[in-house]
């Protein structure tokens, strides 16, 4: 099992045409023959698309993302739209009623991403993202930029701010033989659409996940909220082993840390705060990133 | 991107917020002029540097007795006197460090009777996803210590994208900000103001800290603090040219040409690292063995080898450097093209201090093989952990 795509899910591309676009395509099609179903571009619907590492791999171009969805029934979308179009390409998934949304877009402007929020909200798409590596259910479905080599299939769900630390939690959990049902990165964006809870929610509902590695960040408090929700679920008895990290400990108040999310303001967002509802929810903090595999191991042992 | 007071009440004026008029001026001999063209009988002098706290701080080349960085004048000689003794000195308020801001440029305001002195700012609330109006009665003091002591004195009204502020938004600052009569006919258009131009251009903050209530009842922008999306603002050239160079740090620049995001710190070890969070875990995890980060720097995921190697010049231009430590776990970002950046920049450059390198991901065998071959004296290491405990003793044994 595993959460949100599996082998079923198709998957169209908003942005296809792009180099980026077309480089991850490949390498998703690669992977255990995640369904990509179609590109889109408003200009060169009709046209089509192929693979530069399999000639056979050929995929029709629509002109919007309603057409793709009637053409190839499909249930996600990936959105490789550079950051000035990238909030009006969330919106037309949105319009076209595409169940599962996920934007890889780093530097949407948050003004757009505000309108996009309000847009969703009254919606019943799901949002991951921007600024995400996406989502990949090992052996099944890879949407988005993960490097599919460094999983396996196994039992640990992984939620993540980050990119990055997202594949140090999967490298780790592989390397101690646990390996993982689904990783999701949720974005490094202060305004995005899914948050820790929504996805901590699937992985204690999800029976294959035995346990979950949960990474956040200074800035905001998705981790305060994601804590508390979990020591209310463990209250009514959902509860797994989670492991996890905040990185940031060492970062100056003020100041932007590469990620448009992450910072320390106004007194707020500080790591230590996160850590400390991590804990008292009865998360074990690792208190080093390259610990992630290991500490989790370690809490499974009891 | 931050921008100075003056610029912030010139762009609030075209959308028509009331702020005083005002001179900005660059050397002390344009002071007369200044303040020529102000009707007085006060004036105010204002430091324009990209840090809050100004009146309270102190100038670091005068006597500690001497006044802070914002003074009242009340005559045209002690406009002139005061922009003397303040231009080209050190300010320092608890938020620009010890080592303070030189002042470059005052702003030579008309003055102003204060009333009552308010808080208002604007902000997206990254819990709703909307724009948001901070309001308090508590004006003119830290609002992070008012947030402290009288939580209950700090109101949040979050705004409608769809809707824009409504009357009922409008009434309820003004009803937290407890106006009535003039001076809430003037909030009520003031709230609509305010959104407009922080939603139009942009912005990621607007502070007005304090709002004034004149003693004539009207109400006026007396300090404006702003910062713009620095993602947007490609669809804002106007903004742009109000970026001034001169508050910001060398490298931070340099870094910015290159799409690198780059903080400068206080440390010794140079990291180099791909993505947000990997860049900050890394300079925890060289905190955590009791070592410095001497920068967080991320060289994202679609990083060329020019990118590369100008990140790693940037690192070692910086004298207080003492062992770098790059940290690359591949994922978009080929290990051997971040290797490939690192030879070319080490032979360009030259390498004065140790250097660990960690590879991991894509291309790793071939990334790790460039670094091998290429006889430079470069420290391998296997894991994050390893990588950090390895630059951390490699520079207390080069001290």
């Amino acid at each position: 099992m595993s959460i949100i795509v599996d082998k079923n899910t198709k998957v169209i591309v908003q942005g296809l045409t792009g180099k980026t676009g077309t480089f991850h395509t490949e390498q998703a099609l690669q992977y255990y023959g995640t369904q990509m179903v179609a590109g889109v571009h408003p200009k060169k619907g009709g046209e089509s698309w192929t693979s530069g590492l399999d000639s056979s791999a050929e995929l029709p171009i629509y002109a919007s993302v309603a057409e793709a969805k009637d053409r190839t029934g499909a249930d996600a979308s990936v959105i490789y739209v550079p950051p000035a179009g990238a909030g009006a390409a969330i919106i037309e998934a949105i319009d076209a009623e595409i169940p599962f949304i996920v934007c890889i877009t780093e530097g949407i402007p948050v003004m757009d991403m505000v309108k996009v929020k309000a847009k969703l909200e009254k919606s019943n798409s799901m949002l991951l993202g921007p600024n995400c590596p996406g989502i990949l259910t090992p052996e099944e479905c890879k949407i988005g930029i993960m490097p599919g080599s460094i999983f396996k299939k196994g039992s640990v769900g992984v939620v993540s701010r980050s990119g990055t630390l997202t594949y140090e939690a999967v490298f780790q959990t592989s390397q101690v033989g646990l390996g993982q049902t689904t990783a999701v990165g949720i974005g490094g964006d202060p305004v995005k659409g899914t948050e820790f809870i929504d996805v901590l929610e699937k992985f204690l509902a999800d029976d294959a996940t035995e346990s979950i590695i949960m990474i956040g960040e200074i800035g905001g408090s998705a981790e305060e909220d994601a804590a508390q929700f979990l020591a209310d679920e463990a209250k009514k008895g959902r509860k797994k082993p989670t492991v996890g990290f905040i990185a940031g400990r060492t970062a100056p108040p003020g100041r932007t840390m590469g990620h448009a999310g992450a910072i320390v303001s106004g007194g707020k967002g500080g790591a230590e705060d996160k850590i400390a509802a991590m804990e008292a929810a009865g998360i074990r903090v690792s208190p080093s990133p390259a610990r992630l595999g290991t500490t989790l191991e370690d809490l499974l042992k009891g | 991107m931050n921008i100075h007071e003056h610029q912030a009440k010139a762009v609030l004026k075209t959308f028509g917020a009331p702020v005083a008029e005002g001179v900005a001026i660059f050397s002390a001999d344009e002071a007369a002029a200044a303040a020529d063209k102000l009707p007085g009988p006060l004036w105010v002098v204002k430091s324009q540097i990209h840090a809050g706290g100004r009146g309270k701080g102190k100038f670091k080349e005068l006597p500690a007795d001497a006044k802070g960085g914002v003074r009242l004048a009340f005559s045209k000689e002690d406009v002139v006197k005061n922009a003397q003794e303040m231009l080209g000195n050190t300010l320092v308020t608890h938020q620009t460090g010890p080592e303070g801001k030189q002042v470059n440029r005052l702003y030579i305001e008309d003055g102003a009777d204060i009333a009552t002195e308010l808080y208002c700012s604007l902000l997206v609330n990254r819990e709703t996803g909307q724009v948001a109006f901070v309001v308090s009665t508590e004006g003119g003091m830290d609002i992070e210590q008012v947030a402290e002591e009288t939580p209950e004195k700090i109101q949040t009204i979050d705004i409608n994208p769809e809707t824009g502020v409504t009357a009922d938004d409008a009434a309820k600052i003004c009803d937290a900000l407890e106006l009535t009569g003039t001076a809430r006919e003037d909030m009520m258009s003031l709230a609509g103001i305010l959104y407009r131009a922080f939603t139009e251009k942009d912005m990621a903050l607007l502070e007005i800290n304090p709002l004034i209530v004149m003693d004539n009842g009207r109400v006026r922008v007396l300090d404006a603090k702003v910062s713009f999306d620095g993602n947007a603002l490609f669809r804002h050239p106007d903004i742009m040219e109000l970026r001034d160079t001169t508050e910001e740090d060398a490298k931070e620049i340099e870094a910015s040409k290159y799409d690198l995001a780059y903080v400068a710190l206080d440390g010794n070890i140079g990291c180099m690292v791909n993505g947000a969070g990997l860049a900050m875990a890394t300079m925890d995890i060289i905190k955590l063995y009791g070592a410095e980060p001497a920068n967080f720097l991320d060289v994202g995921g679609g990083a060329t080898t020019e990118k590369v190697t100008a990140a790693f010049k940037i690192i070692t231009a910086d004298p207080n450097v003492k062992g770098i430590l790059v940290n690359i776990f591949g994922g978009i970002m080929r290990c051997d093209v971040i290797a490939e950046g690192v030879v070319t920049a080490v032979k360009d450059v030259g390498l004065k201090v140790p250097l660990v390198v960690r590879l991991e991901g894509t291309n790793v065998e071939k990334g790790k093989s460039i670094i091998n071959e290429s006889g430079l004296n470069v420290i391998a290491a296997d894991d994050l952990d390893d990588a950090a405990q390895k630059i951390v003793a490699a520079v207390k044994e080069a001290e």
